[in-house]
């Protein structure tokens, strides 16, 4: 009995390390052709690493390419994205949640609706939209398109979120004096604090990595974000992949760091307690 | 401390009708205990109170002031939750002063009045603790605290004890009553245990399908329900019930299906021939003979309680239960004679109404 066991802890350990390693691979991939010099990326064969390391491509992408300013639109976009996908999606979320209205149920539908067409097909009409607004080539535009395409399913995640707190909070708060906002704002969104973590953490990273309609609506390097930029290091004649992989690295980084940051309130389950369980 | 009046409340939910004309005056510092089967509306009717549901048509009066249009925070009552509902990201302290910040009270103030609160719940030592850190009997206790330390006009308790096993709801239960008996503060009381509505109330309000079924106190409802309903909620074991007819006479009978007839010992206040309910609680059936015609009943089951002895009896094809102490009764078989002693029954005509 005990040894069957320890044989299949065994077994399930395996299997998450062949899965991890598996996952896992392509980054280490990126990391490895960025420290790895030009000279040496097409000589060496395939090996798991570099005989010699450098910085070069990184120095590079840092200083002498238009890759900074991709970073700082990117950050601009999807931080901005996330922000406001997050405060609509809290709002329209917690109204679904709690709220009884005329027309709440086509409300729904049409937002599930908008999550079934391929983005492809939109980006003609989308385009023709924004273009004599003067939103084409703008940063302004894209964020406003990325939040109109992420709050409906940002809305069903927080109305999940506020599902899972009971109702009898926010009723004691407002027989403890609370109207329904202070309720909302004191008691139930510090509750929801994993949710908005989640909810910024998904946001910020599809926006980050979004690359259609960047593509279609941004022309040239001035407000172009990095995933646009990226193609930047493909020219006509050849690929810099060692320049590519560095900035690429250099693009993981902010996601790296704002999950960082949440994850406290990703693992954190803030509610228990609050009601007998 | 207020009085509250319910003036013809009634509430629908679209076309469903929850709650038919309920009336019903609460005096100041009365425990009134709203009983009544899931689904009966006494927990509506007690979040209408609250300000939590709407009034669909009626009135209600706090103090003598109407309340329908106004928000729950207007109506200085507290309530406690069968779910607790403590605020999980505060301390016990802060979950029982949350009512007074949001008043503004001044700090030294909410310190005395928790500091009170708390010593009166035996909540000292957990004070800086979290909700979740907290036993289901001390959640329950935090909860009463955040409802005393505001003194309100009414508590409302919406099945408090409900989530607790039935040692510490015992215990609860007590504390509640000597609570009351310290604040004296009106509170309505909602459960489905009868026990709890025994022991609790000055009042019982028995519900069933959104409508009162009678209002008196317990022992009231024990020795006079209204109708069938109220007859077969309180007590436990339930009252046995015989469907038959009367017949007057020198000797009245009352014959049930089966063609037995049970002798009365007087007259019951039924027409000759009328057909009717007859009621008799398990534990005020004699196990014993009666001259001159003795009754047989068929011993089906025996269930030793430890304090008593219920016995599954027959008469016919009719079940019912006898409770008795007497222990001789743990190897009773085959049949044995009963008595059903005439001010012990209740009567009920053709609409379950008591005659």
């Amino acid at each position: 009995m005990r040894a069957k066991s320890a044989f299949l802890t065994v077994a399930h350990r395996l299997a998450i390390l062949a899965y991890v390693a598996f996952a896992l691979f392509p980054l280490f991939w990126l990391l490895k052709v960025a420290v790895t010099p030009n000279d040496l990326l097409y000589s060496e064969g395939i090996r798991l690493w570099p005989s010699r390391a450098s910085l070069e491509h990184f120095d590079f992408v840092l200083r002498h390419s238009a890759f900074p300013v991709f970073f700082r639109n990117s950050l601009i976009v999807s931080g901005s994205t996330a922000v406001v996908v997050t405060i609509l999606a809290s709002l329209s979320g917690y109204a679904l949640s709690r709220f009884r209205f005329r027309g709440k149920y086509w409300l729904v539908t049409l937002m599930l609706l908008t999550q079934m067409f391929p983005l492809v097909m939109l980006v003609a009409p989308i385009f023709k939209i924004l273009s004599p607004l003067g939103l084409t080539n703008s940063l302004t535009g894209l964020v406003i398109v990325y939040t109109a395409f992420n709050v409906p399913f940002a809305t069903f995640l927080m109305q999940s979120f506020f599902d899972g707190i009971p109702k009898d909070l926010e009723e004691a708060a407002m027989i403890d004096g609370a109207t329904q906002f202070v309720a909302f704002r004191q008691i139930i969104l510090p509750l929801t604090l994993p949710g908005i973590a989640a909810t910024l953490g998904f946001v910020f990273t599809a926006a980050w990595s979004e690359l259609l309609f960047s593509l279609m609506l941004i022309s040239g390097n001035e407000q172009a974000t990095f995933p646009v930029g990226l193609l930047s290091f493909v020219s006509k004649f050849s690929v810099d992949f060692g320049q590519m992989m560095a900035a690429g690295v250099l693009a993981l980084i902010p996601a790296c760091l704002f999950f960082l940051l949440i994850q406290r309130y990703l693992v954190q389950g803030l509610t228990a307690g609050a009601v007998k369980g | 401390m207020a009085s509250i009046d319910i003036a013809n409340i009634q509430k629908s939910y679209g076309i469903h009708p929850v709650l038919h004309d309920v009336d019903l005056k609460i005096r100041d510092g009365e425990f009134v205990v709203l009983v009544g089967p899931s689904g009966c509306g006494k927990s509506t009717l007690l979040r209408m109170i609250a300000g939590l549901e709407s009034v669909t048509a009626g009135e209600i009066r706090i103090a003598g002031k109407r309340v329908n249009e106004l928000a729950p925070k207007d109506r200085d009552i507290a309530m406690v939750f069968q779910s607790y509902a403590l605020y999980p990201h505060m301390s016990v302290e802060k979950n029982m002063s949350y009512s007074l910040r949001l008043r503004k009270t001044p700090r030294e103030r909410i310190a005395t009045v928790v500091t009170g609160a708390a010593a009166k719940l035996g909540l000292e030592p957990l004070l800086e603790r979290r909700p979740r850190a907290l036993s289901g009997g001390q959640r329950q206790r935090v909860a009463m605290g955040r409802a005393i330390v505001r003194q309100p006009k009414a508590f409302l308790f919406d099945e408090p004890l409900s989530n607790l096993d039935a040692r510490l709801r015992e215990q609860m239960r007590a504390e509640i009553k000597k609570l009351h008996k310290d604040l004296g503060a009106t509170s309505i009381y909602v459960t489905h245990d009868q026990i709890e509505a025994m022991t609790l109330a000055d009042r019982i309000v028995a519900m069933n399908a959104g409508v009162v079924q009678q209002v008196g106190s317990p022992l009231d409802l024990y020795d006079r329900p209204a109708n069938l309903f109220v007859a077969g909620f309180i007590g436990s074991p339930g009252m046995n019930f015989f469907d038959g007819t009367y017949h007057a006479g020198d000797r009245p009978l009352f014959e049930i299906a089966g063609e037995i007839s049970i002798p009365l010992d007087a007259p019951a206040p039924l027409a000759n021939n009328a057909k009717a309910t007859l009621g008799i609680r398990p534990e005020h059936i004699v196990l014993a003979g009666h001259e001159p015609e003795t009754l047989l009943a068929t011993v089906d089951l025996v269930e030793p309680t430890g304090f008593g002895i219920i016995l599954h009896l027959s008469l016919g094809r009719t079940a019912f239960k006898a409770f008795t102490n007497d222990r001789s009764f743990l190897t009773a078989s085959g049949t044995i004679p009963v008595h059903f002693p005439a001010h012990r029954l209740h009567f009920f005509d053709g609409e379950g109404n008591r005659v």
